[in-house]
């Protein structure tokens, strides 16, 4: 495998060819991806669509090295990992990847600092490197002031900016995010766009799963999956998490504005 | 990961759920302070033998003389005359190895002082028995030479003895007599204690060999009825003594070669080494039975770590995403039952220590501490932690990362 950052610049981030995967359950085949191909470029936002059944959340563990695909390839970075051990993907995970969740997933009874921590542990990083790149990730997602807070200490928003911070601590090329707003209410939602936003705008590659349309709004390029296949793949101009946030905050400072439309 | 860090982790997921760790734990304290115990006592209870026989003294040689058998009706052992008191003076002037020899006569005769009289047992010996027995005065003097040279009629009892005839009161200087011959009491003796096979060494009286010669037993001139108790000049001698006695008994006696001895001589180093190995076997046992409830709680361990690995099954899930490798968990939860094993194993053997002493206290043994049994104790802790951890880290560690991250917990 190349070291990082090894990958040329041309290249593609992913690139999935011929992808299938089948689940068999005793005599019961389920064909849940059916010959996917996807190619994804360094920099893409990308929001991957469907609705359940539709195989979104296999190609999200297939591309996230928590699976392996059945037949087909999946070149991450110009390597092939379709065949790779367990043991093997989860160096891939913890050096190429960073994973966001609807549900946050962070330990409880662990500080924000030591959550983040988590990944540079794997990844052999020692102690005072690992707290001083963990709090920076921290203060990259505006909690340096919490590090010592615990997730039931901290609100929905900032669980997942811990979340964050945990994901991109080990700077990473990829950024997975499965359902990341989907526990939010819409302005922290926005927030936690701006952030991801924030962070393409940086050169990281963003996958992210959605069934919201508002959520893949903010996002470059829609794949859209239907029955283990692609169905639509299109590009377009994302809008501003900034700006839509910008809006909030008009209306809060004005709460009779949206009463006085109301009227109108 | 490094075993550190993995440490840490263990650490707090067992500070965690503080009483279930304790519980859990316990079940190792009580298997290792069992086994502790178990050894220390066994140890202990070998080592009060050992002091046992060397009070009898593992040093000694006892000559009896064979069976009579030249007659139709045989005489038990030491019926013959065969041994002649000249031996015991060659003995004790050829063998090399041996130190002391003396010549013991025995009978069972009533003692009468004025208060009160006694059944017991009369011995009539030279000083040497006296010096190879360790067995010194407590109060008043022992046998000497001079006694021996001029037939004296003095005594010397055994504790019992006295205590019977004579109760608080000094013996010394008091008369009892033996087969109405008059003895001064010259002395006490220290107290010995009871003999392996339950006979009081105390319930006994010496006189002197001349005066017992003369006055008890007219007996076989030349011949002695009664045992030589040699001493060999240190414990490693024995062997080598008990060979020079018997080559010289055998040339004095004109004991033709390949013919049999007219003599048997016992040697109490065996019987000492017979009754340590018993011991032996019988504190295995011990701790082989105290070892299964090791085992036991080496079951509780394994039973507490799959219900840790059930509950964090997320946070597994969780590890594995940000890059923990299966090896990486395996060795975190390897870690964290041998944690709890360790701990168990140190609380265990402090437990096990003032339990071990506790017994020898309440059973009056000696108290001993073996430290290998210590050490053996914690290794086989960690080794019931890491075998019965096993099986939860593999499991652990197999676990499917989608799986792990769905599971609600």
């Amino acid at each position: 495998m190349n070291p990082k950052g090894d990958a040329q610049a041309g290249q593609p981030v992913i690139e999935l060819a011929q992808v299938t995967r089948v689940y068999t359950m005793g005599d019961m085949e389920l064909r849940a991806l059916k010959g996917v191909d996807l190619v994804i470029e360094r920099g893409e936002s990308v929001a991957i669509m469907g609705t359940s059944g539709s195989g979104k959340s296999t190609m999200m563990n297939i591309i996230g090295c928590l699976d392996r695909p059945t037949t087909g390839s999946y070149r991450l970075l110009g390597d092939d990992v379709s065949r790779l051990s367990r043991s093997e993907l989860a160096v891939v995970r913890g050096r190429r990847l960073g994973f966001v969740f609807q549900s946050f997933n962070l330990l409880s009874r662990t500080t924000a600092l030591e959550n983040v921590e988590l990944p540079l542990i794997y990844a052999g990083v020692s102690g005072r490197e690992r707290r001083r790149r963990a709090k920076a990730a921290l203060e990259r997602v505006g909690l340096g002031s919490r590090l010592d807070h615990r997730p039931s200490q901290l609100s929905g928003g900032q669980q997942q900016r811990v979340a964050i911070a945990r994901a991109i601590v080990g700077e990473p090329e990829i950024l997975l995010a499965d359902e990341p707003t989907g526990n939010l209410d819409s302005q922290t939602s926005v927030e936690v766009m701006a952030m991801l936003q924030e962070l393409v705008a940086q050169g990281i590659t963003l996958v992210l799963v959605t069934h919201e349309p508002d959520i893949a709004e903010y996002l470059g390029r829609v794949v859209a999956l239907k029955d283990g296949l692609i169905s639509r793949d299109g590009k377009h101009t994302p809008i501003s998490a900034q700006a839509a946030l910008a809006k909030l905050a008009a209306n809060a400072v004005d709460p009779h504005a949206s009463a006085r439309q109301g009227h109108a | 990961m490094s075993f550190f860090a993995a440490f840490r982790v263990a650490l707090r997921a067992l500070t965690r759920n503080l009483t279930r760790t304790f519980l859990t734990v316990l079940g190792i304290v009580i298997g290792v302070a069992a086994v502790i115990a178990m050894m220390a006592a066994g140890a202990g209870a070998r080592e009060q033998i050992k002091a046992v026989f060397e009070t009898m003294g593992t040093n000694m040689l006892v000559i009896r003389p064979q069976s009579d058998a030249t007659t139709a009706v045989r005489g038990g052992e030491g019926s013959a005359a065969s041994l002649t008191f000249a031996d015991v003076d060659a003995i004790r002037t050829e063998c090399a190895a041996v130190q002391y020899a003396a010549a013991v006569l025995q009978t069972r005769a009533q003692i009468g002082a004025e208060e009160a009289n006694w059944n017991t047992q009369v011995t009539g010996t030279t000083p040497d028995f006296l010096t190879l027995r360790q067995w010194p005065a407590e109060i008043g003097k022992s046998l000497n030479e001079e006694h021996e040279q001029s037939s004296a009629k003095v005594v010397v009892l055994g504790q019992t003895v006295a205590w019977q005839l004579f109760g608080d009161g000094s013996p010394i200087g008091r008369v009892v007599r033996i087969k109405n011959t008059p003895f001064e009491v010259i002395g006490v003796l220290s107290k010995k204690g009871q003999a392996p096979n339950g006979q009081d060494y105390d319930d006994t009286v010496f006189i002197p060999l001349a005066t017992y010669r003369t006055k008890i037993e007219g007996g076989l001139g030349d011949f002695l009825r009664g045992s030589i108790y040699v001493s060999a000049s240190t414990p490693e001698q024995v062997m080598r003594a008990e060979g020079q006695v018997t080559a010289l008994l055998r040339e004095r006696h004109r004991t033709a070669p390949g013919a049999e001895d007219d003599f048997r001589v016992r040697n109490l180093a065996e019987f000492a080494t017979a009754r340590e190995q018993t011991t032996g076997t019988i504190t295995t046992l011990l701790a082989a039975i105290a070892a299964v409830s090791l085992v036991v709680g080496g079951i509780g361990v394994m039973n507490i770590m799959m219900v840790s690995v059930v509950e964090r099954t997320r946070e597994i899930g969780i590890r594995m995403a940000v890059g923990a490798r299966p090896i990486d968990l395996l060795v975190q939860f390897l870690v964290e039952a041998l944690v709890l094993s360790g701990i168990g194993g140190l609380l265990g053997l402090g437990l096990g220590a003032i339990a071990a002493d506790q017994l020898a206290k309440a059973l009056g043994w000696i108290s001993v501490f073996p430290t290998e049994t210590a050490l053996m104790a914690i290794g086989v802790a960690s080794g019931v932690g890491i075998v019965f951890g096993l099986y939860p880290a593999i499991k652990a560690s197999r676990l499917d990362p989608i799986v792990a991250l769905r599971t609600e917990t």
